[in-house]
């Protein structure tokens, strides 16, 4: 399923995310995981309606051993990759952060929740991001726990 | 300390849950940025904000928060009520400031939340 | 009670202006929203946040508050810690929650002197 994210949309902010979550389980996926999966997609649907010129689109697909979630917006990408992941870096403009959002978290809960995370980026472009994750989980949390 | 006991300690009033005065809130988070929230791992813990966006909610069906306490007078708009009735996710309203809850909570017994992804992982930034 | 005391009784780090512990502390204040805290804020007040960035000791500074706390092991950056010490804003530091940091100054403050 893909689902559509607008620039600016707080309004409606998580609901994408929240419906994820919800589907999943409907679709036998565990809690544990259906909820990683939530905080992965709620962090992105976040960052599109905060920081994305027009945009983006969040696809789950669910596979044979993972949850995929794939991130795709239209802009202005990221500058520095390394720096937006770092805890507390943030961009965020007054409106976002008097609203609680912005605290510079989100990329960084994105890969905290997800076995496999990959991030590309043009500035000009777009950024996209894949995130997988094992539906076993047994352990109730990520199983690849090295910092990358 | 239960839901009662909360809203009581806070001068508080349980706009949602009428029916779950007794439900346990033993940990609680306190927070104004969701992003922080979203790093909380599994466990029952109540939530502590003064921000009363939509998202709140959205944030506390993912992590499957066990109420919301809304602090600083803050009313939650309707839509955002009948979401919390929907979810069975009670909300409670205070007047009192987010630094006398903490304390009037913590005195009748709740405790910060225990793990927490970024501080148990270690921020290796 | 002094920001001395505090650091003392809830087993703070002291990041910045050491020699000004002798501050007397009025009271605290709990939020990440810095225009709340602006708005709001009181002389005297530690201030209670996982906010670590320079606008941080900005807010600090004008508002008169005695410290600020940065709960859940967050460290100021680089240009926060240096503003601070400049302009003297003392910056605490502790591994513990907010929550629990909140309720223990709280509990602390409302002891009978």
């Amino acid at each position: 399923m893909t689902y559509e994210v607008r620039a600016g949309d707080i309004e409606h902010g998580g609901s994408v995310s929240a419906r994820i979550k919800t589907d999943l389980i409907e679709a036998g996926v565990s809690p544990s995981v259906a909820r990683r999966a939530g905080i992965v997609s709620f962090e992105a649907e976040m960052n599109l309606i905060v920081y994305s010129t027009a945009g983006g689109t969040i696809a789950v697909a669910v596979e044979s051993e993972f949850i995929v979630i794939r991130v795709e917006d239209r802009g202005p990408g990221i500058e520095d990759i390394k720096l937006a992941m770092t805890p507390g870096y943030s961009t965020a403009p007054d409106w976002a952060t008097d609203l609680g959002f912005g605290a510079g978290m989100g990329l960084f809960n994105m890969k905290r929740n997800a076995d496999r995370f990959e991030i590309e980026s043009r500035v000009g472009e777009g950024t996209r991001i894949a995130c997988w994750i094992q539906k076993d989980d047994s352990a109730g949390r990520p199983l690849h726990k090295e910092a990358q | 300390m239960k839901l009662q006991d909360v809203a009581k300690a806070i001068d508080g009033d349980i706009l949602v849950g009428q029916d779950q005065l007794d439900l346990m809130v033993d940990r609680a988070f306190a927070a104004d940025l969701l992003s922080d929230v979203l790093a909380l791992t599994e466990e029952r813990t109540a939530l502590v904000t003064g921000m009363t966006n939509p998202q709140v909610m959205r944030v506390a069906e993912i992590l499957n928060i066990i109420a919301v306490i809304f602090v600083r007078g803050k009313t939650p708009p309707d839509s955002l009520l009948e979401y919390a009735r929907r979810l069975h996710i009670p909300v409670v309203t205070t007047r009192k400031t987010m630094f006398e809850t903490c304390g009037l909570m913590y005195a009748g017994g709740a405790r910060a939340c225990r793990s927490k992804a970024v501080s148990d992982m270690g921020v290796d930034a | 009670m002094t920001v001395a005391d505090v650091v003392d009784r809830l087993g703070l780090a002291v990041l910045t202006n050491e020699s000004d512990l002798g501050r007397e502390v009025t009271g605290g204040v709990a939020s990440d929203l810095l225009s709340y805290v602006l708005g709001t804020g009181a002389p005297g007040q530690i201030w209670v946040t996982v906010q670590h960035h320079t606008n941080v000791v900005a807010v600090a500074q004008v508002a008169g508050l005695a410290a600020v706390l940065l709960a859940d092991g967050r460290m100021p950056d680089e240009a926060a810690r240096t503003r601070a010490a400049s302009e003297g804003v003392i910056l605490l530091q502790s591994d513990e929650r907010a929550f629990d940091l909140a309720g223990r100054l709280y509990r602390l403050l409302a002891e009978p002197r």
